[in-house]
């Protein structure tokens, strides 16, 4: 397997690739008289098309759009501002993925409220919160629950476990992301002309390749579900330009060694155990009705939601277009502060800070020159 | 300038550099002290290089080495890099309440032998011990001494050209300590590089005097390290990704937890720039010792006038490469 991921990373395999892809680019212009145009929905694509020079090597000749992918930078101000609010409560401890700590609040970060003493804990494993809940018996322990389907059957098997154990002082503050809804949001408000989607591989071994008919029924659009090595990504798109040269839709499965036809049954069964459809706010957007997924009520014990009140004020605006990024409709590069008042000692909005935003991804991978 | 100190202030990355140019040297002036890891000094006719370090490293055992050994082999190597060899040491230990005197001993033993191994004295210590809870564990500070004995040393004469090569695989240290910290979930078979490279690097400094300039890539990791060589110097590097060397192990963990081994900390390692018609002999020398057998060519010097890195993709594209900012690693040195 080790040898086969090196492989896909092989130049001597991958510079071909490059040429191919623009090759059948130039095709695809010759007959539309553009360039084709693809989104990717993850953030780990939009990291590894950036760091890998995929991004660099196309652009010329295909327009990669990155967009609703990376969990944190779709979390809306609001709820980063109720997050910020509960860690300052008073007896608890909070659990977080890494990238939470820097999102700017519109006060503070968490990692202000750390420094100003609050026990604020990164995890690399969320598992542990549940630990952390058993050996702090008198505080209130509760995670994070930032997250699209890749993160969703962690977050249920910490409440299984917090429930197997009889742990009280255990909840999830869930915030949750969906990605088929925001999809279609996307497709409904018609503002980006896109000829298809590199679809997310992470989230496909979740929901699986059947997952996707949806978008070559309803909106005649194509998908094809593609990893994230560099040979996996160029040949993700040079299938996608492939279809779209055909002028028909169609869902294709390029990561079939670990994405199945249905997802993954196990993970399903979970989630249909704990969780249920909830309406979610999203940056940029506003609320997508089930778009996202909260606890059961007969869970309401381990919901943070339901066991604390924050008080927030009116987000602060800022001249942000983190929405926009998100949405596809402008590159970082188009925000007036990016990389100016913007940058990631410095951010003002989440997609500069996240190890997936599409701004932090710029900045970090398509400067070429300062 | 922040309000408060974040543990990213103390990771070698951006904000350390702001720290020391904001408050230190703000205060002490003298910022030329702050390029080079040891300072040059010069008493009557005698020139020394002084250097000092403080090591605050969890756990203080891990596989590879301890905060002993790493406390000895970080100074040692802060001097030779700097193109002294290390003579004398002192170490100051703050300790905290109920330290296990068995680890304490187990600390200074690996002291003892690191010390003796290099041939550096150590000739001066204090001790403090401080309230449970106020510190965690124990912390060591060594100051070293060193004297230029060798025939030539850094020149920092940079010429395009220049071969830039690291002495070894990056990131073993980093991957080491934060797997031996439990807190990862997974454990993966690899040892600190934590070793004391004076040997290796007294034989690249008495056999050519095309050294530019050495470093240590220790904390924000080899990516770091060069981007404050190409600023302070204003010099375009550029490194190729194929040609740095990362193990298996390495690059593994970092796929798993999105970190980029150019910038996890190093403690066995050396980064020099030598002129061209060098490179082929320092690589020559660096792998006959065991701590330099991976010791390759990463890139080169490209251009004068404008300080950056540039790193190659193996697809031939070219991207900026900027100090590490703002990762919040734990204690890893």
């Amino acid at each position: 397997m080790l040898e086969m991921l090196k492989q896909s990373n092989n130049p001597e395999i991958c510079k071909p690739l490059v040429e191919a892809v623009i090759a059948k680019s130039k095709e695809f212009q010759k007959k539309f008289g553009r360039k084709p145009a693809f989104m990717e929905v993850c953030g780990s694509h939009t990291m590894s098309l950036a760091r890998t020079g995929v991004k660099q090597c196309l652009k010329e000749d295909v327009n990669l759009i990155s967009g609703p992918g990376c969990p944190v930078c779709v979390t809306d101000q609001r709820s980063i501002d109720a997050m910020v609010a509960l860690a300052e409560g008073e007896n608890r401890i909070i659990c977080t993925f890494g990238d939470m700590m820097r999102v700017p609040g519109s006060n503070k970060t968490l990692l202000d409220a750390k420094i100003a003493g609050k026990d604020i804990r990164v995890l690399y494993s969320p598992v542990d919160t549940v630990k952390v809940a058993e050996e702090n018996p008198d505080k209130e322990v509760i995670f994070l629950g930032v997250g699209f389907e890749t993160t969703i059957p962690i977050l249920t098997l910490m409440v299984g476990e917090a429930e197997k154990r009889g742990i009280k002082n255990f909840s999830i503050w869930m915030t949750t992301k969906l990605v088929e809804p925001v999809l279609r949001y996307l497709l409904d408000a018609g503002e980006v002309n896109l000829d298809g989607f590199l679809l997310p591989g992470h989230v496909s071994i979740v929901l699986g390749e059947n997952s996707y008919k949806y978008l070559e029924d309803e909106y005649n659009i194509s998908g094809v579900i593609t990893g994230f090595e560099t040979a996996e990504l160029l040949s993700g798109i040079y299938k996608l330009i492939d279809i779209a040269l055909t002028g028909r839709a169609a869902i294709e499965n390029n990561h079939p060694a670990v994405v199945s036809k249905t997802g993954n049954r196990v993970i399903h069964k979970w989630i249909d155990q704990y969780l249920t459809e909830c309406d979610e706010a999203w940056r940029g957007i506003g609320v997508i009705p089930k778009s996202g997924l909260d606890l059961k009520p007969e869970y309401d014990q381990f919901n943070a939601k339901k066991r604390f009140t924050v008080e927030i004020e009116e987000p602060r605006k800022t001249k942000c277009r983190c929405g926009e990024v998100i949405r596809g409709l402008i590159s970082p590069s188009e925000c007036q502060l990016f990389g100016k008042a913007c940058h990631p000692m410095n951010p003002i909005g989440p997609c500069m800070v996240s190890a997936e935003g599409s701004c932090a991804a710029f900045y970090q991978y398509m400067r070429e020159s300062y | 300038m922040e309000k408060y100190i974040s543990l990213a202030h103390g990771d070698g990355g951006e904000l350390s550099n702001r720290l020391i140019k904001d408050v230190f040297i703000e205060a002490f002036g003298d910022g030329n002290a702050a390029l080079f890891d040891a300072a040059s000094l010069t008493i009557s006719t005698h020139r020394i290089a002084v250097t000092t370090d403080s090591f605050v490293i969890k756990p203080v055992f891990f596989p590879g080495g301890s905060i002993g050994k790493l406390a000895i082999a970080g100074t040692v190597n802060d001097l030779i890099v700097s193109g002294a060899k290390p003579a004398f040491l002192t170490c100051g230990f703050v300790i905290e309440e109920g330290f296990p005197i068995s680890d304490l001993k187990r600390i200074v033993t690996d002291m003892a032998y690191e010390a003796k191994k290099t041939g550096v004295t150590i000739v001066a210590g204090d001790t403090k011990v401080v309230e449970r809870g106020s510190a965690d564990g124990v912390y060591i500070n060594t100051t070293g001494i060193g004297t230029y004995e060798y025939n030539s040393g850094c020149s920092l004469e940079f010429e395009e050209g220049d071969a830039i090569i690291v002495s070894g695989t990056i990131g073993d240290h980093g991957i080491a300590v934060l797997t031996a910290r439990g807190e990862l979930g997974i454990s993966v078979p690899i040892d600190s590089d934590c070793a004391s490279l004076d040997k290796m690097l007294a034989g690249v400094l008495t056999s050519t005097d095309g050294v530019r300039i050495m470093r240590d890539p220790t904390r924000g990791g080899l990516a770091t390290t060069l981007v404050e060589i190409a600023e302070d110097f204003q010099l375009t590097m550029k490194i190729n990704e194929l040609d740095l060397p990362v193990k298996e192990e390495v690059h593994g963990v970092c796929d798993l937890l999105g970190f980029d081994p150019m910038y996890l900390a190093n403690e066995g390692k050396a980064i020099i720039v030598v002129a061209n018609r060098d490179k082929d002999k320092v690589i020559d020398i660096l792998r006959e010792f065991p701590e330099g057998r991976d010791a390759v060519v990463i890139g080169s010097i490209i251009g004068k006038g404008k300080g950056q890195l540039l790193l190659e993709t193996p697809l031939g594209s070219k991207r900026l490469l900027t100090r590490l900012s703002g990762t919040m690693f734990p204690r890893i040195c």
